[in-house]
């Protein structure tokens, strides 16, 4: 039990959500500060939920300049140029995000994120971030791995009507009430490196398609050197000439990942606002979860995918080895 | 992701949004986000603090003065709708946002309103006005898709006339209420303890003294039985405060608890007399912000007091009311944004409990059950407002083998968090949109019109405004442009009994009743019943065909937690033992089926065999109830293996 007492004014504000996760977690959420990098709609979304959560401060990440595509599923940015001018996506999204709740501290960070030292990150309780290669995925998860304080790790990306979350929490203990007893739980989540290269046949076979088409997605852009969501229908035959290589190397059937779900994720790259709307929902729920230690986390990926409606969780991890 | 015919189709649709508030805000703006260009949207409600950490359209400089009384009004209510509106606009100048600070009810909101339309979507709070919109919806044959929040579980539904099931085919829950002689003598739960202080304790004190009231009021002392009992709650001519204070405690937990357990204890610890020292705290204090906290240096509304604060709390709040509010009593109502009343309420409570060996609770958890509040945040709201919207572009498109209903859960279910299921046929027994006809026992030379109108047709059958009638004959209606001579007749119509109206309505008579604004009608067969069980059927009259939850064990007569709603938890959970650290297990789940049932893609396989055999229809029929921003409960399926086999047929 930390000292310090909610304030009468987060008392009243939070009453609501208190009632929800309690007093305590409410508490431990104010002093939380979290690191995001890359304000595209999903972002925006997520960022507005932990700001009305009320955590302690939101760091934000994002030199681009502000474009008319940004606008299209971002509402903190407000159509005005003269307001966003020279300014760039973070710098905007900061503005607006400290409307929402002037008690967490919204902040800008500029440069490049792959030179930010360990140090750096162990700043943070939970680190989120979008719009990223796959090198620069691994290079900060590593990095916030390497600390011995948890620093929480999230990935998160909308593809059209899909979207994607990772989460590591590396050791993450917990506890929780199951009935009358108070029940102590252990999660050992692997790095983002590792998860992706569990061997395919490894896994269930029901483990979702899109993770699959993702995965090839991700290692088109990487091999192509194109940046995150640069791709169009153009690039079908490349990406099955790869999903070829890529089924053949893990033994797998190439009907795992369909036709039709990579031309989706190809053609329609920019986002799509009620997916933005239920992923950064998700990814909302699953950082406050983390920061209050209170609930089940999601290990280790949550997917969507608005033609099918279904939210689901998959387990990609090493299998424990048969004793 | 739209394709440009969906574009199309968004950019030119007309779209009703009823209730701006938890799901509102969110829903507005992904609406604005998605390209919706033509938005109305129906609130009453004006902005309060609490809306804030989840209502993100608000600011605090939109929370208008405490709830200004109308006259004392200082500040500025800000409507939801009107704030909404401007929020949204700021990032989405050139489109058309219209709206309504109304209640959806008025008759301006009639079907041809709602025919305007093409698609309807709720982020209602309460039943009846879900109802409501539900029957207007039907009437006008437009595509209504409901959703409700609590916590962490929310869900989205598809209703289309003809094809789906209507809000009403499936049975939603009555307000939880308790048997009177629990809450007037053998409480044993911490809300029945809060039922007792708000709607009996506080309604006697400070409420409408005309009102029927069960508070015990029987005096122990036979030297006084000669008085009125009446007069033990009024305070006297030249009654000091603190001495009326003192007798009301002592009358009302001195006496009953007597009567309960002898408990020599609580004699010993009422406090001393209230000394000056605090007078110099309410000078200046507005009367809406007096507070016997403030006023005792009770800081911290989580802090579950003794009994002793609890009694000097009482004692304090209860001195404040005559001092600083006297001009509110007689009139009050229990609202739980009132500081002073939800204190009163608390100490009340927990001065009941600690007598009954009940665990005494914090003023915050105090608050919550008294004013049924529904715990919300705003994740939550996102994504079933991501939801909606996804539901509101099929709708749109036509595209009628896609609905879906979506459930939100806390905890996964077959790796599901967000879990699509077909939506169903409409139900062939509902009253509401199969115009199946309902059944009345009642003594129809006992009860009068009056019983009938409000407790059948407004209470139960949702009727706002109706029109009975037997064959061609005209028992009551209401309107505005009645002939006087009509009214005088309808009037004394209500006082009679029902076999002796103009035109009799005896045993096998017909009745058809129609609300004129929900275009909504229905029959009523009579059948006469000379006898009724007190306590099971107060009321006098029994309605079945009429889609109603199963009844738990409480729920035997109407002392209810609150009018028209239920509580936030799903029944067979205590609302005591909600502690701190505890993040809600509110994953009880149950759904039910009332009857044989066809997904939408079953029926139009005609090949599929018939997925509603015995063996593919939940025996239990547990309840399913819906889920709300601010007041209803949820249970949803814990079954999910039946459905999705019969899915798969």
């Amino acid at each position: 039990m930390n000292g310090e007492e909610l304030t009468e004014q987060e008392t009243a504000l939070y009453d609501r959500q208190i009632r929800v996760w309690g007093a305590d977690a409410q508490r431990r959420l104010s002093k939380s500060h979290i690191l995001v990098y890359g304000m595209k709609g999903t972002v925006a979304e997520f960022c507005k939920n932990i700001v009305l959560a009320g955590v302690g401060s939101v760091t934000l990440v994002d030199d681009r300049e502000v474009t008319e595509e940004a606008l299209s599923a971002n509402f903190l940015i407000l159509p005005d140029e003269n307001l966003y001018h020279g300014k760039t996506l973070a710098e905007v999204c900061c503005d607006s995000l400290k409307e929402f709740n002037p008690m967490v501290h919204v902040s800008v960070e500029k440069g490049d994120i792959s030179t930010f030292g360990v140090e750096f990150f162990g700043k943070f309780d939970a680190v989120v971030i979008s719009c990223c290669s796959l090198a620069k995925k691994k290079l900060i998860n590593q990095k916030c791995r390497k600390l011995s304080k948890r620093v929480a790790f999230y990935t998160v990306d909308c593809r059209g009507s899909c979207g994607e979350i990772f989460v590591d929490l590396k050791d993450y203990k917990y506890s929780k009430k199951k009935l009358e007893e108070t029940v102590e739980c252990q999660l050992e989540f692997p790095s983002f490196e590792d998860t992706i290269s569990v061997p395919w046949k490894a896994l269930p076979k029901r483990v979702s398609k899109l993770y699959f088409a993702m995965r090839v997605i991700e290692q088109f852009e990487d091999a192509e050197g194109r940046n995150p969501g640069e791709t169009s229908i153009a690039d079908l035959p490349g990406v099955l000439k790869l999903r070829k290589e890529l089924c053949e190397t893990n033994s797998v059937n190439e009907s795992q990942i369909p036709d039709a779900l990579l031309e989706r994720l190809l053609m329609d790259t920019s986002e799509y606002p009620p997916v933005c709307a239920i992923i950064g929902g998700i990814l909302g729920q699953e950082v406050i979860k983390a920061i209050s230690g209170k609930g089940d986390p999601l290990k280790n990926f949550f997917f969507f995918d608005a033609m099918d409606g279904k939210g689901l969780l998959e387990d990609i991890s090493e299998p424990k080895p048969v004793s | 992701m739209a394709s440009q015919e969906q574009l199309s189709a968004i950019k030119r649709a007309k779209v009703l949004m009823v209730g701006a508030g938890g799901i509102g805000c969110e829903l507005l703006k992904t609406l604005a986000l998605s390209g919706f260009q033509d938005i109305h949207i129906i609130d009453m409600d004006t902005i309060e603090v609490s809306n804030l950490n989840r209502q993100f359209l608000f600011r605090q400089s939109h929370v208008g003065q405490s709830k200004a009384k109308a006259s004392t009004f200082t500040g500025i209510l800000q409507a939801f709708s009107l704030v909404a509106r401007d929020a949204v606009l700021r990032f989405r100048p050139n489109i058309s946002i219209t709206p309504y600070h109304a209640n959806v009810k008025e008759s301006r909101f009639n079907v041809d309103f709602f025919k305007e339309f093409d698609v309807v979507l709720n982020g209602l709070d309460n039943l009846d006005a879900r109802r409501h919109v539900n029957r207007l919806c039907l009437a006008a044959d437009i595509p209504l898709v409901e959703s409700g929040t609590t916590g962490f579980l929310g869900q989205v539904t598809v209703h289309l006339k003809g094809k789906t099931e209507c809000y009403e085919c499936q049975p939603k829950p009555a307000p939880k209420t308790y048997p009177v002689c629990t809450i007037t003598s053998t409480p044993s739960k911490f809300v029945h303890c809060i039922v007792w202080a708000k709607d009996l304790l506080f309604a006697k004190l400070f409420g409408d003294k005309n009102q029927e009231n069960d508070l015990n009021v029987r005096s122990s002392d036979t030297a006084n039985s000669s008085e009125h009992s009446e007069d033990v709650f009024e305070c006297r001519k030249d009654e000091d405060i603190e001495r009326y204070g003192r007798r009301i405690y002592d009358h009302v937990f001195g006496h009953n608890i007597e009567v309960a357990l002898s408990n020599e204890e609580t004699k010993d610890v009422l406090p001393e007399k209230q000394t000056k020292e605090n007078g110099n705290k309410e000078k200046g204090c507005a009367a809406d912000d007096v507070s016997a906290m403030v006023s005792l240096s009770l800081k911290n509304p989580q802090d579950i007091w003794n009994l002793v604060e609890n009694s000097r709390v009482f004692l304090e709040a209860l001195r404040l009311f005559f001092l600083k509010r006297e001009k509110d009593i007689g009139n009050l109502t229990f609202d739980k944004d009132d500081q002073l009343a939800v204190e009163f309420v608390t100490a009340a409570a927990n001065i009941r409990a600690s007598s009954f060996g009940i665990p005494l609770h914090s003023l915050f958890e105090a608050k919550g059950i008294a004013g049924n509040i529904v715990h919300a945040v705003a994740t939550t709201n996102a994504i079933i407002a991501g939801l909606i919207v996804i539901e509101a572009i099929k709708v749109l498109q036509k595209d009628n083998n896609n609905y879906r209903m979506t459930y939100c859960l806390e905890h996964p279910s077959r790796k599901l968090l967000l879990m699509p299921v077909e939506p169903y046929e409409p139900n062939r027994s509902c009253y509401v949109c199969s115009e199946t006809p309902v059944s009345l026992e009642v003594n129809t030379q006992r009860s009068k019109l009056r019983d009938f109108v409000e407790k059948i047709i407004k209470a139960k059958l949702g009727m706002n405004f109706p029109l009975i009638m037997q064959g061609a004959s005209i028992l009551y209606e209401v309107g505005e442009d009645l002939e006087e001579d009509m009214v005088a007749i309808y009037a004394a119509n209500l006082e009679k009994a029902l076999s002796e109206l103009p035109s009799p309505v005896t045993c096998g008579s017909v009745l058809t009743v129609e609300d004129l604004q929900q275009e909504f009608s229905c029959s009523i067969n009579i059948k006469h019943r000379e006898e009724f069980d007190e306590e099971k059927e107060p009321d006098g009259m029994l309605l079945s065909g009429w889609v109603e939850a199963p009844v738990d064990k409480d729920n035997n007569k109407p002392i209810g937690n609150d009018e028209s709603t239920s509580n936030a938890l799903p029944s067979g959970e205590t609302l005591e033992g909600e502690k701190d650290d505890e993040i809600q297990e509110t994953s009880e789940v149950v759904e039910a089926f009332t009857g044989k049932k066809r997904k939408l893609s079953e029926v139009s396989e005609v090949t599929a065999p018939d997925p509603s055999g015995p063996s593919s229809i939940n025996q239990n029929k547990p309840k399913k109830l819906d889920i709300d921003d601010e007041a209803d409960e949820l249970i949803i399926s814990d079954d999910w293996e039946s459905l999705t086999k019969k899915k798969k047929l």
